[in-house]
């Protein structure tokens, strides 16, 4: 055991990839946003010249959350969740619109999006209420309380509208699961995503019977749920109540099969059906709701094994790909540094997540893992959404790759996110259990 | 408190899970399927071609033959236009509204992303006012080419002429591309590879808006082009020039060899045309003005495409192989006996030198006689056969009966009969020297070109051997010879059978009462047989060659001069003002010259040629 009085070490793993991700981002902006009039790094009217900004001053805030006592997260929790509440009403007011959400708060140069601020908060948030519980994660009341914290920050971005950040909040599902939320939550969640997807690719289709009979899309499903249920019945006749359970299993699933339909048309925008109807392949439009995708595919495509070469990249530098430095930064990855490169940043990036999780489990204070948790969690979704539209995995929702897209809100908000995590877990010898 | 410590292992396996299915994907993309990298080129690359300059055509003392001048090819790429204004384009271009339409269908056709011809060969000057617009038709560019040039309305059937590729022949070759420019005859054809150089490319990137944003990977796959190499050629631009004026208002041709090298020192063939026609944006009009002109043929290259029968100067040919198989000696007297083939002239038991001199018919009945039947075998039938081999081959050795090698394509062979041929005509047996005798004084079966007659010339004047003619003396400024143009040819006649050859042709012009003694000059002892074409009832060609100085020939010719007169009136005259032309650089006799320039023979016969 080290020294007591001074807590334990910091995790030195978790800062050196931190900064290897961190540096590997701001190489691809440089790359993704060079040009042949380059004059200096440092140049402020470049992108790359303001990611390094960002980079410092992140490096300035990862230092003050690592000076701080351990305690000062879970004491200021609430506050600071309440105040990321504030900002993100005060944001629908006061805020600068740009392209079409409300999501900016713009003070000369810079600029900030509370949202970030608000994912640090709201995982505080949950954390501090998830181990303050005596029992494990059970009741109504609790259930609700853990769910209003996470939706009460996720319905004010809503009002934004910032539907990409909004979804990052149904990545807590995973702590909520870990601290003993049922599992069937998990199943269920990927039943209905199944469902939904089924439902919009046999949307317009159907099967020809003989005697000129017909069967039409949704009801294929029905069928096919209907075959399941009697299966499940002969299977398990012995079973009690079975066949209520699947009575009512049947109705729910048939129910939401035909909603599927009124949510698509009639909740998500035209743009987003498009984005998914072209993710689902259901459509198929390269030059118009597929461009992006197309793009950046294309992108990473050519990289081929080891990738064009640093600065060689041609789809990416000449602006063939959208938003090349922010949300598609991934393709210059793809395509200077090929498929080696894709390889070493997504394993950077599921280490990460490993040890974030692994630290969390040897966490004394509950706090300090139900934290940890939520900090991979975030991390996860955007690295799983994020990557996977370039590669036309995931529909096209705007949020950045930690640590690599360009942007100062977004890198200081993970930053904060992972600095505290680091700091939590340098003093968990220090918790008393 | 129950523990939910093993869920770790639940959510550390869906992140693990993502994780591999992105690898499996990002491995597929990217190192499995191949059609994203050929999109990313497709969009981001554009692959300039670099072409070379062809290669100039120098004549004999470096005097330019052809040379280039800069021109460009109007191109589109149909995917790149925009709507534009059609008849803004029309008059500046000075074509038809409707041609702009037809042809970017044309180039659609063709391919939306490859560049197509639009407007060919617009001249410098042209260029300059339309690139000035070009910025209001997005999808055109000027693409840089090289015209050919003539300094003198020369040579223009030696030279040939360029012109786009046609389909055809982009299936052959696979070097060329749609809207290259390939020797379609003459040098240009022949020398094709050597001229044309090799081309070279750029590789440029583009942005999203198509512009252009420097080399691709720092010129890395760059390649320069390579310009084509020079020719230097043979051809005396003076002479040849002169020979065209000579033969201007008749039909025929004139073929003169340098003897001790083979080379050609012109070429020509009437009625000739304008190079310059064949050249830039009226070409193809002027090509079809002139292939339709079929009574008078320009485009037809009568000294290596025409086929005459080669009439009394064959009896050299028959005399030499005669003299080198022990047939005849030249103290050989053979009476003119007129009752099977005719004669002229009064003279009745010639030796070979005097038989030469007074073209006597039934001397060299009888001298070929000797060759065919040469009683070796019983039957006559097989005798005339295995005689006919024999002298067959000899003839051939003359470069006769097969296309002489000359450097440049598409000359005829000529036609040397042997037994396959009588075979053929009369059957197996049937045939013997009495049916085949009118080869005896180049009547007959027999076929020749006129190159293949100045290169008998050529052959006389070197007593026995000869190199193959030809038009370029060295590829390139390395002036090195070219190799097969350097190899003796040996007629296998041995050198002093020459002797009575060459004695009877002074005869035949510098003797009172030669048959050419318009062939004659004052300084020079020219040597000469002259020949006569029958074409009854129109009038004959006129055919000579000769040589001159007797001893160390500079110049050896062949001139054929259609539906004129006997060998001796037009074809000796002008041989004559050539070889004067050549030796001196001058000619002196201008009454002479006047005479020939003065005479025409165009009139158009039921059967031209
Ligand atoms: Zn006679």
């Amino acid at each position: 055991m080290t020294d007591r009085s001074k807590g334990g070490s910091y995790d030195y793993t978790l800062i050196g990839v931190f900064a290897i991700l961190v540096m590997l981002g701001w190489l691809n902006i440089y790359a993704a946003t060079y040009s042949d009039d380059f004059s200096s790094i440092f140049d402020l009217s470049q992108l790359y010249g303001k990611q390094l900004l960002w980079i410092g001053t992140a490096t300035v805030i990862a230092f003050i959350c690592l000076q701080l006592d351990f305690r000062f997260f879970q004491t200021f929790s609430y506050p600071l969740f309440i105040f990321s509440l504030v900002l993100l009403a005060a944001v629908l007011v006061f805020g600068k619109e740009i392209k079409g959400a409300q999501s900016w708060f713009v003070m000369g140069p810079i600029s900030f999006q509370p949202s970030e601020l608000a994912k640090f908060g709201t995982a505080l948030a949950l954390s501090n209420y998830l181990s303050s519980l005596t029992k494990s994660f059970k009741g109504f009341r609790t259930r609700a309380i853990a769910f209003l914290i996470i939706l009460s920050p996720a319905l004010l971005i809503l009002l934004q509208p910032d539907t990409g950040s909004v979804l990052v909040y149904t990545a807590l599902i995973f702590v909520l699961y870990r601290e003993g939320l049922s599992g069937n939550v998990l199943l269920f969640g990927l039943l209905s995503a199944f469902l939904f997807i089924l439902s919009l690719l046999l949307r317009d289709s159907s099967i020809n019977l003989p005697f000129d009979f017909q069967i039409q899309g949704v009801y294929i499903i029905m069928l096919f749920v209907a075959i399941l249920a009697l299966l499940i019945f002969f299977l398990f006749r012995k079973v009690k109540q079975l066949p209520i359970v699947l009575g009512i299993a049947v109705i729910f699933v048939s129910g939401y099969v035909f909603s599927v339909d009124y949510i698509f048309e009639e909740v998500l925008s035209p743009h987003q059906q498009d984005r998914i109807n072209e993710l689902l392949g259901i459509t198929s439009d390269p030059t118009g709701a597929g461009y992006n995708v197309h793009q950046s595919k294309i992108a990473i495509g050519s990289g081929g094994w080891v990738g064009k070469g640093f600065l060689q990249g041609t789809q990416t530098k000449f602006d063939f790909v959208p938003e090349q430095s922010t949300d598609f930064i991934f393709c210059t990855v793809g395509e200077e540094w090929g498929f080696l490169g894709s390889l070493v940043v997504v394993v950077l990036f599921i280490f990460l997540l490993f040890r974030i999780i692994y630290l969390s489990e040897k966490q004394r204070s509950k706090f300090a893992r139900i934290y940890g948790y939520c900090v991979a969690s975030i991390f996860f979704f955007h690295f799983a959404i994020n990557i996977g539209m370039t590669i036309g995995l995931a529909p096209v929702i705007g949020i950045p790759l930690p640590f690599f897209s360009y942007g100062g809100s977004s890198l200081w908000g993970f930053t904060l996110l992972l600095f505290a995590f680091i700091k939590m877990d340098s003093d968990r010898i220090n918790v008393l259990r | 408190m129950k523990s939910y410590e093993n869920r770790m292992y639940v959510v550390l396996a869906i992140m693990f899970f993502i994780g591999l299915i992105y690898l499996m994907r990002l491995f597929f993309i990217q190192v499995v399927d191949n059609s994203y990298k050929s999109s990313a080129k497709n969009q981001a690359l554009r692959y300039v071609t670099e072409y070379p300059t062809r290669g100039l055509i120098y004549g004999r003392n470096g005097k330019l033959l052809v040379y280039n001048e800069a021109a460009y090819d109007l191109m589109v790429i149909p995917k790149r236009l925009q709507v534009f204004d059609t008849s803004a384009m029309a008059s500046i271009l000075g074509i038809e509204q409707d041609l702009i339409l037809e042809r970017l269908k044309d180039a659609s056709s063709y391919s939306r992303y490859k560049a197509s011809i639009f407007e060919k060969q617009i001249s410098a000057e042209d260029y300059a006012a339309i690139s000035e617009q070009l910025y209001k038709f997005p999808g055109f560019f000027g693409q840089k080419r090289t015209l050919r040039k003539y300094p003198r309305k020369a040579a223009a059937h030696a030279l040939g002429y360029i012109s786009e590729i046609s389909p055809f022949q982009l299936e052959q070759d696979d070097y060329y591309k749609k809207g290259d420019y390939i020797g379609i005859s003459g040098l240009e054809k022949f020398y094709e590879e050597q001229l044309r150089g090799s081309r070279g490319q750029k590789v440029l990137v583009v942005d999203v808006h198509n512009t252009v944003k420097g080399n691709y990977a720092g010129g890395k796959y760059d390649t320069a082009a390579v310009p084509g190499l020079n020719l230097h050629s043979s051809i005396d631009l003076e002479l040849q020039a002169y020979g065209e004026r000579l033969m201007q208002g008749k039909r025929g041709s004139i073929v003169a060899i340098e003897p001790s090298t083979g080379e050609i020192l012109c070429m020509v063939a009437s009625p000739g045309y304008d190079p310059n026609l064949l050249v830039g944006r009226d070409r193809s009009k002027n090509y079809r003005a002139l292939a339709a002109n079929d009574t008078l043929t320009p485009l037809f290259n009568r000294a290596i495409n025409a086929e005459y029968r080669p009439g009394s100067i064959f009896k050299i040919v028959q005399s030499l192989i005669a003299l080198q198989d022990g047939l005849i000696t030249a103290n050989t007297r053979i009476a003119c006996n007129r009752g099977i083939i005719g004669c002229h002239g009064s003279h009745s038991n010639d030796k070979l030198v005097e038989a030469i001199q007074h073209s006597c018919n039934p001397y060299f009945y009888e001298v070929y006689r000797r060759m065919i039947q040469r009683g070796e075998k019983k039957s006559i039938f097989q005798d005339s056969e295995s005689g006919i081999i024999k002298w067959r081959k000899s003839v051939q050795r003359f470069g006769f009966g097969r296309p002489i090698e000359i450097d440049i394509p598409g000359v005829l062979g000529g036609t040397v009969p042997g037994d396959a041929f009588y075979d053929r005509w009369y059957g197996d047996d049937r045939w013997a020297f009495s049916t085949i005798y009118s080869n005896s004084i180049g009547e007959g079966e027999l076929g020749v070109v006129p190159i293949q007659m100045a290169n008998l010339a050529a052959t006389i004047a070197n007593r026995g051997y000869y190199y193959l003619p030809h038009l370029v003396q060295s590829v390139g400024d390395s002036g090195r010879a070219l190799k097969p143009y350097t190899e003796k040819q040996q007629s296998g006649v041995d050198p002093q059978h020459f002797e009575p050859i060459v004695q009877a042709m002074s005869k035949v012009v510098n003797e009172t009462g030669g048959t050419a003694g318009r062939a004659r000059m004052d300084s020079i002892e020219v040597c000469g047989k002259t020949g006569t074409v029958q074409n009854d009832p129109w009038p004959d060609h006129s055919v000579f060659i000769a040589f001159a100085p007797r001893e160390n020939p500079k110049i050896a010719i062949a001139t054929y001069v259609e539906y004129s007169d006997f060998g001796g009136v037009w074809a000796a005259p002008i041989s004559s003002l050539m070889m004067e032309k050549y030796i001196y650089g001058k000619v002196v006799r201008k009454e002479k010259e006047q005479r020939v320039f003065d005479a025409q023979f165009l009139e158009i016969y039921d059967r031209p040629q």
